[in-house]
């Protein structure tokens, strides 16, 4: 790209101004216009009822007076049992959605896997993540009754897309001398895995493993509220009975639980690499 | 320590070698032996709360259910448009007025651009609880106080939105390169305009990037708000799940499916070109 | 011009990078500062415009005591002083003419500078000063997309823009080839003889101080052990300021070497560079 001499002289007289991000005005001025209307027209699709929202003013305020005086003691019980419940249910769902994502996610890198396999764990891939937890968990419960069996299953599902997604990208990324270098040795697949292929990404796979640990807690709190268990159904029910000093207690436990989860994860991360 | 010698005159010939030393092995023993019995501890809790009864005919319920979905009840799927741009909607406003928060939020959170410190775990503290909290107990908490509808949507996952965009964009932040921004200061240059020349030119491309991968997230999230009736193609599931009308509620997950898909592929795509 | 008293820096780790430093520079003087590495040369120099705050003594600017201004004082001050850095320190993602009108932030609002609307005179000597270095034609062209010497006068453009009294100028050739590093320092005296600035140039090439510079200045380990003219640096004050070794032998041999021959014969290459017309 040359400046042209027009700008060049025009610079020299002391005008210049800014080149545009983009230097077709026409397709410029195309592209700000449409995103006005677009602001404009889903500006008006939106409905609100003033009325109802001048109502819930003076119950956001009590919401948030709640955190300031949380109620962790009234229903100590219910925040317990959901507390274990999603503590449980995190856990499981991470270890067995871990073993079950190693073989999909190896199935699904490309430089290791056959093609119908490839396909086929792609597919299990693209499915487990283009859906929502809740919506998962909306067919397990219908499936598996309430409970959370259901929700653990749920957060394994989900923890396989995740892992085998993030596992194939990072064995398709590996360093291809060292694969050679061990086959050269007349090494068999499960020992090329072993010692070629499994030092390189096991790191990143033990960081990973302690994210979505983090990520199943925070899951674990909402799909209780589609029956599948955990504390996400506590919550549900306080807020459904206008309890807001025990939303808030349970609120204020998983910020607390993340952050600490957070902080480990962040140590253990450290201390693997 | 790896290799070991059977006698103590350290004959090389006798030397064993091993992988760890006998400590580290048992240590990892425990480990193992810690984490299996902390899974099954787990396990049965799972197992007390769950009615086995219900889950043996899980087969049975799952073949069922499939029939019921299939075929799907194609004509419903023009009721759906409105909802679906609806969801759309969410997403986006709610992105855009995520990211207006969470941008100065990151300026305040970054260790390099802080005016204060006291300022700077008060940001922290908004990004921290921000992504503790899902957006679908944001839309819980909304509902209740400014009642149902689109609003409320906006607004949960412009709540979500600003922890994670937050985090992301300060990471970038105080990942810079430090000698631009000691020019720019050394030039004279006011605190605003060190923020706008040197450190602004650096993090715009991590900060489209993160803002469109964001979206692409509430596009999926959105989809699911309407559960607790925060607007969107969720009302509509939600609905067709309480009327047991599942040959619906497979019309609506083909949907989602579609929308979440090209919105992945929109967001790749964008992301690309700013690389 | 300048004056520097009795300047000394602690780190925060409890290490001493200055030890009462004093020495003063007269307008239009181009003094070199030379020492190894870690003797505070970038310290002393980030601590006449407080990039770094010093931890005792004084700096005058003329008549201005810059260690005791507040910050809005010290940014009004700032403007007074071009600084010119080793990785050329440029906003990769502006373009060239962004990059040097950077140099007049000190003299506008935020609004005016974030909208990119600069008086109309500021422009046209950014672009006199482009001119200058040879740069004219690329003002559209992104920063990261220049070569390292023609980064370096995009810096230097940068710091004339602010119309500083003096320039602080930090290892500027430290990321150069030889020859790139003659031309620029070439260009920096030049351009400080034209506009009668005075300059402090950190350099760890001793023989690029000689050729350049009116006065030399040996820091080692924080303190200063050398100040005098080029001649009056030889091989007894070498071992001063960088410690032990043979300075004689490979001075000699240096200007023996083919490698120095073929810089001179290069000669008419760098007179023309020097013009702004080629590169």
């Amino acid at each position: 790209m040359s400046t042209s001499n027009d700008r060049l002289n025009l610079a020299a007289q002391g005008q210049w101004r800014r080149l545009p991000l983009i230097q077709d005005w026409r397709y410029r001025w195309a592209l700000i216009s449409a995103v006005i209307i677009y602001l404009i027209l889903a500006g008006l699709s939106i409905e609100v009822n003033w009325a109802r929202v001048a109502e819930g003013a003076s119950r956001g305020l009590e919401f948030i007076s709640a955190f300031f005086q949380p109620d962790f003691t009234t229903r100590w019980r219910d925040i317990q049992q959901g507390l274990l419940e999603s503590l449980t249910m995190t856990l499981t769902s991470t270890v067995i959605g871990i073993i079950l994502a190693i073989p999909v996610g190896v199935g699904a890198a490309r430089n290791i896997a056959p093609l119908p396999i490839y396909l086929f764990c792609r597919s299990i891939i693209a499915i487990s993540r283009t859906f929502q937890e809740i919506i998962i968990a909306i067919l397990f419960v219908a499936m598996f009754g309430f409970g959370p069996l259901a929700g653990m299953i749920t957060l394994a599902f989900a923890t396989v897309g995740f892992m085998a997604k993030l596992l194939a990208e990072d064995i398709e990324d590996i360093d291809e001398r060292q694969v050679e270098a061990i086959r050269a040795t007349g090494a068999s697949w499960l020992q090329m895995m072993n010692y070629a292929v499994q030092p390189q990404v096991m790191p990143r796979l033990i960081g990973l493993s302690f994210y979505r640990l983090d990520i199943n807690f925070r899951e674990s709190a909402v799909i209780g509220i589609v029956g599948a268990g955990g504390i996400g159904a506590t919550l549900n029910t306080a807020l459904a009975r206008y309890e807001y000093d025990t939303a808030a207690a349970v609120l204020l436990i998983i910020i607390g639980i993340v952050l600490m989860a957070e902080y480990l994860s962040s140590y253990i991360r450290k201390w693997v690499q | 320590m790896p290799l070991r010698f059977l006698s103590d005159d350290k004959d090389l010939s006798q030397a064993q070698w091993k992988l760890r030393t006998t400590r580290e092995q048992w240590l990892i023993w425990l480990g193992w032996l810690f984490g299996v019995s902390l899974f099954l501890l787990c396990w049965k809790v799972i197992s007390d709360n769950t009615m086995w009864v219900f889950v043996q005919d899980a087969p049975q319920q799952g073949a069922d259910l499939i029939s019921r979905m299939w075929p799907p009840d194609w004509a419903y799927a023009n009721l759906l448009w409105k909802a679906l741009w609806d969801t759309i909607n969410i997403a986006t406003l709610g992105t855009v007025l995520g990211i207006m928060m969470a941008f100065p939020c990151a300026f305040l959170a970054a260790r390099n651009t802080t005016p204060h410190p006291i300022l700077r775990s008060f940001a922290l503290l908004i990004i921290v609880s921000s992504r503790s909290i899902n957006s679908l107990i944001w839309a819980m908490l909304l509902v209740t106080i400014i009642g149902p509808g689109i609003l409320a949507g906006i607004l949960a996952i412009a709540l979500r939105s600003i922890g994670f965009i937050g985090k992301l964009l300060y990471e970038a932040i105080e990942e810079i390169h430090p000698t631009p921004v000691e020019a720019i200061t050394a030039t004279g240059a006011s605190r605003m305009q060190v923020m706008s020349y040197a450190v602004l030119p650096q993090v715009m491309p991590a900060f489209a990037g993160i803002s469109i991968y964001r979206w692409d997230i509430n596009i999926r999230e959105s989809t699911v708000l309407g559960l607790v009736g925060a607007g969107g193609i969720g009302l509509q599931l939600n609905a067709a799940i309480n009327s047991l009308a599942w040959d619906r509620v497979s019309i609506i997950f083909i949907l989602i499916f579609a929308t979440v898909v090209v919105s992945e592929y929109i967001s790749a795509k964008v992301r690309k070109a700013f690389i | 011009m300048l004056s520097v008293h009795q300047l000394t820096k602690c780190y925060a780790t409890g290490d001493k990078a200055l030890t009462n430093v004093s020495l003063e520079i007269p307008a239009g003087q181009v003094a070199a500062l030379i020492g190894p590495s870690g003797a505070g040369k970038s310290t002393f120099i980030r601590c006449i415009n407080r990039l770094v705050e010093p931890t005792s003594g004084k700096v005058f600017l003329g008549e201005t005591e810059l260690t005791k201004l507040n910050q809005r004082q010290l940014r009004r001050e700032r403007r007074r002083m071009g600084m010119i850095f080793q990785e050329y320190a440029l906003i990769d993602r502006l373009t060239v003419m962004e990059n040097v009108l950077s140099g007049y932030l000190g003299y506008t609002g935020f609004w005016r500078s974030y909208f990119r609307r600069y008086p109309q005179d500021v422009v046209k000597k950014a672009f006199v000063l482009l001119e200058r270095v040879g740069l004219e034609k690329f003002i559209d062209k992104r920063a990261d997309a220049l070569s390292g010497g023609q980064r370096q006068r995009v810096g230097i453009a940068r710091a004339l823009l602010q119309s500083p009294d003096i320039l602080l100028v930090d290892e500027p050739t430290a990321s150069l080839d030889p020859k790139t590093s003659r031309q620029i320092m070439r260009l920096i005296k030049e351009l400080c003889i034209e506009r009668k600035l005075a300059a402090i140039i950190n350099i760890h090439d001793v023989q690029l101080a000689q050729l350049f510079a009116d006065r030399i200045i040996g820091l080692r380990a924080g303190e200063l052990v050398f100040d005098g003219l080029p001649d009056g640096l030889d091989a007894d004050m070498l071992t001063r300021i960088y410690g032990e070794e043979d300075w004689n032998r490979s001075v000699q041999s240096d200007e023996e070497s083919p490698e120095s021959s073929k810089t001179k014969s290069n000669s008419h290459d760098i007179h023309s560079a020097l013009k702004g017309t080629n590169v």
